[in-house]
């Protein structure tokens, strides 16, 4: 700062905000063209920066799925009646399971174990008998290493069979029951077809943001710290404003450039809905992808190291936005001070937000919430950088 | 002899430096293994499939008895919680929006009516599928409860009743499933880390020609390079480990000795494609960020989140590169199944293919990549 004061003290009065303005500038768009050229140069950050973030629309569009489909079973009939054959039926037709019929458990234990069957339905010897007196029972076993597929699987037997039984008393028909029953008309708003995949693209745009803006910043910001060469730049007369401006200013675009094919792909190759307004989708990304880059260049202001920065960077932004954010895993389900920690998290608000726009629409009361904190983010965050960087001139 | 023991010593030279230019520094120390700690106890507690909170809303159009009943028993799991009582359908979309409910019951005024008449009553379930798979298994939930209500009241099909019982899990809690997957995915992180920057950083620093000019051959700075990374990963793997045995408290069934021998193995591994990333490397910024390049979608295709089963076809051919995919199999197998050393022999094969590949490149790339 001080290396620039006896200029304007010489020539203030003629200065105006005009003049001012272009040596800005001129001075900044000097300093964006050498960044510029640095990152075209080294072809490794913009492969984590433009090639990880396609790696990772494709990996979550089509690799990715909690969606149990074909998953193998053993059924055991040790009840060969017609009636059990046929209350087993139901799980053939579907594309959730796939029954393979064997001959006894010792073969059906065999398989669990070696990983070639998820579970195992088992129709005991008395089942028909049983069902005559209303107190029939069958066994599932399941793998429970994998806990989430195997609760899936259960929901798809408990279903198959239900139907079935359900089945029988609307056929049976002749002896009046006393009482009817509740059933259960199911609808999932938002996301109809339960597919995964519509909620995880959309979180796909706030991981991709956290890994082009607090973690390649950090880095690359920290190696410069490391090498010396932005307290080199610092003593030219360029102020420090424009130094940091013309440095994060090549990682908007590449966040930008990423946030755009995240967006096609969303919308082009994987059809999610985007029932919020477009617009608000693109200024909220765009201020959260600041949000971040402010994160990152804090990191690399106070640990100057790049190997530090990228473990700091690595904790503190993009683990949490993979683990914590409410990405995959539903905070609502989380012990308080998990909730308490997440909700320190930009992600976290940024995340919520973004569902919410592509999914359900334009909820103002989230998007006002959302955006507000994540503009106080953006204002603590260039407070207690520009004091970092201040303290490290002096 | 005298021959073996000078080279023994000068490997034993080498990997002293190492482990001393790892360890000079605190914040380095810090850095080394605190995250692991921190990450293991954070993700252990927020990484959870495992309904324990929903919020429900209920619009009662009916006021009778059998409405009133079958919410009691949806208070009694302890995991669905009343948080908003509604007095018409417009203000569902209301509730869903706000997050406020998960899910919305909806009891038609004639529930009653046509329950006691021998009819079919339909509840309306409304779910917010913003997160589908929490939607998908409180649907369930809300599923079962009625199953057994119907049951109660004598309705429900001829009485079938599904037993249900989980091996290796018995209350299928998924930290049981994410948490021994974590020793590999976290430990993993930085040993690559560690092992793409040791060549990296010599080679930036220009001491790496100085290693080169050494009477010792690329075998043996390879050797001297890989096991203090593959220490480093080993002790992190236990920190983890002890987080999960102790602090969590989930019950071990399989051998101690066989974890660790799957534990090493995959490190080796691990450590081999960090050294050949630091071989072709020139700095120490190239080095991390295609560590970070290959590491996220190794994580992600690992089943540390999603089971490798529900993947495409082609991915999973894809997985057999991914050397943690078979360390996650080899640590939940042997941690939850008790599984022997012939069940989880297959598992071994794709990692001592990539260490048998990726170690003698990095000692062979140490002197083809000069420029």
């Amino acid at each position: 700062m001080t290396a620039r004061e006896p200029a304007s003290h010489a020539s203030a009065s003629e200065r105006t905000a005009s003049s001012y303005a272009s040596g800005f500038y001129r001075r900044f768009l000097a300093l964006l063209r050498k960044e510029v050229r640095q990152v075209l140069r080294d072809k490794s950050n913009l492969a984590v920066g433009l090639l990880l973030p396609v790696a990772l629309i494709l990996l979550f569009g089509y690799g990715l799925s909690f969606d149990v489909k074909h998953a193998p079973i053993a059924v055991v009939m040790e009840d060969q009646s017609p009636t059990a054959r046929e209350a087993v039926d139901g799980l053939r037709g579907s594309d959730y399971l796939a029954p393979v019929f064997v001959s006894d458990m010792s073969e059906a234990q065999r398989m669990m174990r070696s990983g070639s069957v998820d579970g195992i339905l088992r129709v005991p010897m008395d089942f028909s008998r049983r069902l005559n007196h209303g107190d029939a029972r069958v066994q599932l076993i399941l793998n429970g290493v994998d806990s989430s597929s195997a609760s899936t699987i259960e929901g798809y037997v408990n279903g198959a069979i239900g139907i079935w039984a359900q089945q029988q008393v609307d056929r049976g028909g002749n002896k009046p029951l006393a009482t009817g029953s509740v059933e259960v008309v199911q609808r999932m708003w938002f996301n109809e077809a339960a597919e995964s995949r519509w909620y995880l693209v959309p979180g796909l745009i706030v991981l991709v943001l956290t890994l082009v803006g607090a973690f390649l910043t950090s880095l690359l910001i920290a190696r410069e710290w490391e090498r010396g060469t932005l307290e080199s730049l610092f003593v030219t007369p360029v102020r420090p404003l424009e130094i940091v401006l013309s440095k994060i200013a090549p990682y908007l675009v590449i966040g930008a450039i990423d946030l755009l094919m995240c967006l096609l792909a969303s919308h082009f190759l994987f059809h999610v809905p985007v029932r919020g307004s477009l617009v608000i989708i693109v200024m909220v990304s765009m201020l959260y992808l600041v949000v971040s880059l402010l994160l990152g260049l804090f990191i690399s202001a106070v640990v100057r190291n790049q190997f530090q920065a990228s473990q700091v960077a690595l904790l503190a932004s993009f683990m949490p936005a993979l683990m914590l954010s409410g990405f995959v895993f539903d905070l609502r389900n989380t012990p308080v001070f998990i909730q308490i920690v997440s909700q320190v998290l930009p992600a976290t608000h940024f995340m919520a937000l973004i569902k919410t726009l592509f999914l359900a629409g334009n909820h103002w009361p989230t998007i006002m919430w959302s955006v507000g904190i994540l503009t106080l983010y953006a204002v603590v965050l260039t407070v207690v950088t520009r004091a970092q960087l201040r303290k490290t001139l002096e | 002899m005298t021959a073996w023991i000078a080279t023994l010593a000068q490997i034993g030279a080498l990997i002293r430096k190492e482990i001393l230019a790892l360890l000079k520094d605190p914040s380095s120390r810090v850095v080394l293994f605190a995250p692991a700690l921190i990450q293991a106890l954070l993700f252990g507690y927020g990484a959870t499939f495992d309904l324990t909170n929903v919020p429900y809303a209920v619009l009662d159009q009916s006021r009778g008895q059998a409405a009133s009943q079958l919410v009691a028993r949806l208070d009694g799991t302890g995991v669905f919680h009343r948080a908003a009582t509604l007095s018409s359908s417009t203000q569902i979309a209301q509730v869903i929006d706000s997050n406020e409910a998960l899910v919305v019951l909806a009891i038609p005024a004639d529930f009653d009516r046509r329950l006691n008449a021998g009819q079919r009553a339909p509840l309306q379930v409304i779910l917010d599928g913003r997160n589908s798979s929490t939607a998908a298994l409180a649907a369930s939930y809300v599923g079962s409860i009625v199953a057994s209500y119907n049951a109660s009241i004598g309705a429900g099909g001829r009485g079938i009743t599904i037993e249900r019982r989980a091996w290796f899990n018995p209350n299928l809690e998924s930290r049981w499933n994410i948490m021994p997957a974590l020793i590999g995915a976290l430990s993993m992180l930085q040993t690559l880390l560690i092992s793409a920057l040791s060549v990296a950083r010599e080679r930036e620093q220009g001491t790496f020609d100085q290693l080169l000019v050494t009477p010792l051959t690329p075998m043996q700075i390879l050797i001297g390079k890989a096991i203090p990374a593959i220490l480093i990963g080993l002790l992190q793997s236990t920190i983890i480990f002890l987080v999960i045995r102790f602090w969590f408290q989930i019950p071990m069934s399989g051998s101690i000795a066989l974890l660790y021998l799957g534990l090493l193995t995959f490190t080796i591994a691990s450590v081999g494609l960090g050294l050949s990333i630091s071989a072709l490397s020139l700095t120490m910024q190239q080095a991390m960020l295609y560590t970070f390049l290959l590491i996220m979608p190794l994580m992600l295709l690992s089943g540390l989140i999603t089971s490798v089963k529900n993947m495409p076809e082609i991915l999973q051919v894809v997985t057999y590169a991914n050397p943690l995919r078979f360390g996650t199999s080899i640590v939940r197998r042997v941690y939850l199944e008790g599984a022997g050393l012939a069940d989880v022999a297959l598992d071994f094969v794709p990692l001592l293919v990539t260490g048998a590949i990726t170690l003698p490149l990095a000692a062979w790339l140490f002197r083809h990549r000069l420029s």
